[in-house]
């Protein structure tokens, strides 16, 4: 538009997990300042891990986040059983595959119907949508409800499930259960195929950035649990090998480290990124559907998260009907798991992306050190560079238009402020 | 046109916590639509951009607080708000983030390995009601939804909720459950407060002490009861040290233990 100097300013982002700030400042076209700062204060995890059990990791590190609980039980179990040199396959690793498609499910239902879409429709939240979308608004929360009964069988309660642990589960759920559910699950997968079809007719703006992604890929699944860590830009590493490829840093205004390639930079994870590394292994009949909406490989267009997002609900309720239609009840609920010492590491996929844990445990079990790295803080760097990128645009509306384009670019990404703010650092003031 | 009716305003706010007491709320898929038609929702940053200044007829406030400047915000909102409902293990006990009260600081500090003199934070997490007065509080780690319906519609009716004090033994028994202390598996529900329905020994595990102490608990007695079956000092603390480590009766019982 002009020369002009001005400064965007969000205090309190709202429709987000969590608490953080916007400064965007522009001169003319460019950004000249941009910063996510996360002020959610941060709560320790890695520090009050040691000295406790290796059996308790899950319970304690599901806590970090309300709206994906499983997706940390399920790295936290896989990363203390590679320290323990135990494999976790058959029925129980079908039972943590349809968990997992739970929160898939509550999760990104949540960001779509609740916080997301109201954004391409000029409403300020799901409520004020509903008068004119009661349908929509109704149909999310019942397909919401779907995933999160899914995890209540599974988990006893969706918001931090109870019935998992390392080795497996404390009670297999039976077949009936789980075929109890199927044909809610069957309704679930036509209504996310409808909303599929009406949200690719929303106004996405065209803008596309040359991300990096990262996610897992695994020889046949479409990624979930554990594989090998994959990105657009060719690397393929066992997931040990995190922490020679990537690093967290500090910045002064934020409570959340900054993740990056060594030596590369900012990356992507999270649904894009999985959509675009592991196309080929999505359902069949998911995939046609991806592309009626209009997707293809490569998605650079971060406002298509939305529609992504529901691609892998439909995945999940696909998945999760398969598993449960196929589904044998395990001889034992869990495999055992003694303690001995050891150094492992684990790798799932959160709704957000990629989440990373590595304990090192004592001969007794006891955690001796704990790293956890959520896709928040990996995806921080990624938001801030969509923001810069953005600026032209944004420098072309009312203050008020540039504001909220610049919320929504954040909220294509659902960032997870609890789960960017456990880390270690702490400055203490008495009190 | 019939003016509206003048429906009570609820607010829904946020401090240091992993979001899932106040994410219960958008969980009442059943009833959201229900609710906000009961309600003014006009505060609540996860679910809407709009917010209306106080005062507000009901608050509820999820986490702990664990910074100087959430110290400060907490005195604003009890300012602004008729009535105070602490919602969760973080807001009404201060929350797994508690932990921390029992550290040594200065060990916890030469931990650090990056540049702590970017954060601010106290050396405690404490419960909402360590620090202003508190109308209700509902615990559980998370809320339990039928709880916090009974207590949403108590407030609006302006009775007191009814949501039992009793242990969870008592729901145990309700349900019929074997109890699983005869395996030998050790289990806090004799001294944790009801709400959950007896989750944990359904599902053939020990309670944890999500839902923090119940009324008056005999800690000690149940304290002997896991020496007995073998359980040593380091299980006990970290038995009581837990969730809801910073409630009176869990941390006394831990220090107990803790040489
Ligand atoms: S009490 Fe538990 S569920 Fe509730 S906000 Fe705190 S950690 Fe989350
Ligand atoms: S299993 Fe636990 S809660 Fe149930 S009766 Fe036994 S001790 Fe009480
Ligand atoms: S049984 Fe105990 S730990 Fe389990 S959900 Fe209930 S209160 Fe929480």
């Amino acid at each position: 538009m002009t020369n002009r100097t001005r400064t965007l300013q969000v205090d309190y982002l709202t429709r987000v997990e969590g608490e953080t700030s916007l400064t965007l400042r522009l001169e003319g076209d460019k950004a000249t300042d941009v910063r996510l700062s996360i002020f959610e204060p941060p709560r320790f995890f890695e520090a009050l891990l040691r000295g406790r059990s290796y059996l308790e990791a899950p319970d304690i590190t599901s806590r970090i986040c309300g709206i994906c609980p499983a997706a940390y039980l399920m790295s936290a179990c896989l990363a203390v059983e590679d320290a323990l040199g135990v494999q976790v396959d058959g029925p129980l690793r079908v039972l943590r595959r349809i968990l997992y498609c739970g929160e898939w499910i509550e999760s990104h239902a949540l960001h779509v119907f609740l916080l997301h879409a109201p954004d391409f429709l000029g409403y300020p939240d799901a409520l004020s949508m509903a008068k004119r979308h009661g349908e929509w608004v109704q149909r999310g929360l019942r397909i919401k409800k779907a995933g999160n009964t899914l995890m209540s069988i599974l988990g006893g309660r969706s918001i931090h499930p109870i019935n998992v642990r390392v080795g497996g589960f404390y009670r297999a759920p039976s077949r009936a259960e789980l075929e109890a559910h199927l044909p809610e699950l069957r309704w679930g997968r036509a209504a996310t195929a409808e909303a599929l079809e009406w949200m690719a007719g929303f106004p996405f703006p065209a803008f596309e950035r040359a991300y990096e992604f990262v996610s897992l890929r695994h020889p046949s699944e479409y990624p979930l649990l554990g594989g090998r860590i994959v990105s657009s830009e060719g690397l393929d590493i066992p997931v040990h090998g995190w922490d020679a490829h990537f690093e967290e840093t500090q910045v002064p205004y934020s409570n959340a480290l900054h993740a990056r390639r060594v030596g590369r930079g900012a990356y992507l994870c999270g649904p894009l990124a999985r959509f675009n590394l592991n196309f080929d292994r999505l359902a069949p009949e998911v995939q046609e559907a991806a592309r009626r909406a209009g997707l293809s490989v490569p998605c650079r267009n971060p406002f298509r998260a939305l529609l992504v997002r529901l691609v892998e609900v439909l995945h999940a309720f696909t998945e999760a009907i398969q598993l449960i239609e196929r589904y044998e009840e395990p001889a034992a609920p869990y495999v055992d798991t003694p303690a001995r010492a050891g150094m492992g590491s684990g790798a799932t996929e959160a709704p957000r992306g990629l989440l990373y844990h590595r304990y090192t445990l004592d001969p007794d079990g006891a955690i001796r050190e704990a790293r956890i790295v959520p896709p928040t803080s990996q995806n921080q760097l990624s938001i801030e560079d969509d923001l810069r990128t953005l600026a032209p645009e944004l420098a072309s509306r009312s203050h008020a238009e540039a504001t909220r384009l610049a919320e929504q670019a954040i909220r294509n990404h659902d960032p997870c402020i609890s789960c960017a703010t456990h880390f270690l650092t702490l400055k203490v003031e008495r009190a | 046109m019939a003016r509206a009716r003048k429906r009570p305003t609820l607010a829904v706010w946020k401090f240091a916590s992993c979001d899932g007491c106040q994410l219960t709320v958008l969980n009442l898929e059943d009833e959201l639509l229900a609710l906000a038609d009961a309600v003014r929702i006009v505060h609540f940053a996860e679910a809407t951009s709009a917010s209306r200044k106080g005062p507000y007829d009901v608050s509820l406030v999820d986490g702990s607080i664990t910074t100087p400047q959430d110290l400060e915000r907490i005195r604003e909102v009890r300012r602004l708000s008729r009535r105070l409902v602490s919602i969760g293990a973080c807001a009404t006990a201060g929350g797994i983030q508690a932990l921390r009260n029992f550290r040594d600081v200065q060990g916890f500090l030469s931990s650090v390995y990056a540049k702590p003199e970017y954060i601010a934070t106290l050396a405690t997490s404490t419960a909402i009601a360590d620090h202003v007065p508190v109308d209700f509080e509902l615990r559980g780690c998370p809320i339990n939804k039928r709880q916090l319906l009974e207590v949403l519609s108590a407030f609006l009716q302006g009775r007191r909720p009814d949501v039992p004090a009793h242990s969870v033994c008592v729901e145990c028994k309700l349900r019929g459950n074997v109890c699983v202390m005869v395996t030998g598996t050790p289990c806090l529900g004799p001294v944790t407060h009801a709400g959950c329905g007896a989750l944990c020994p359904t599902y053939q595990r020990g309670c944890y002490g999500c839902f923090g102490p119940m009324e008056t608990p005999n800690t000690a007695s149940l304290a002997r009861a896991f020496q007995a079956a073998g359980h040593s000092e380091a299980e006990l603390v970290r038995a009581f040290r837990n969730f809801n480590a910073n409630a009176p009766a869990f941390r006394e019982e831990s220090e107990r233990h803790d040489e």
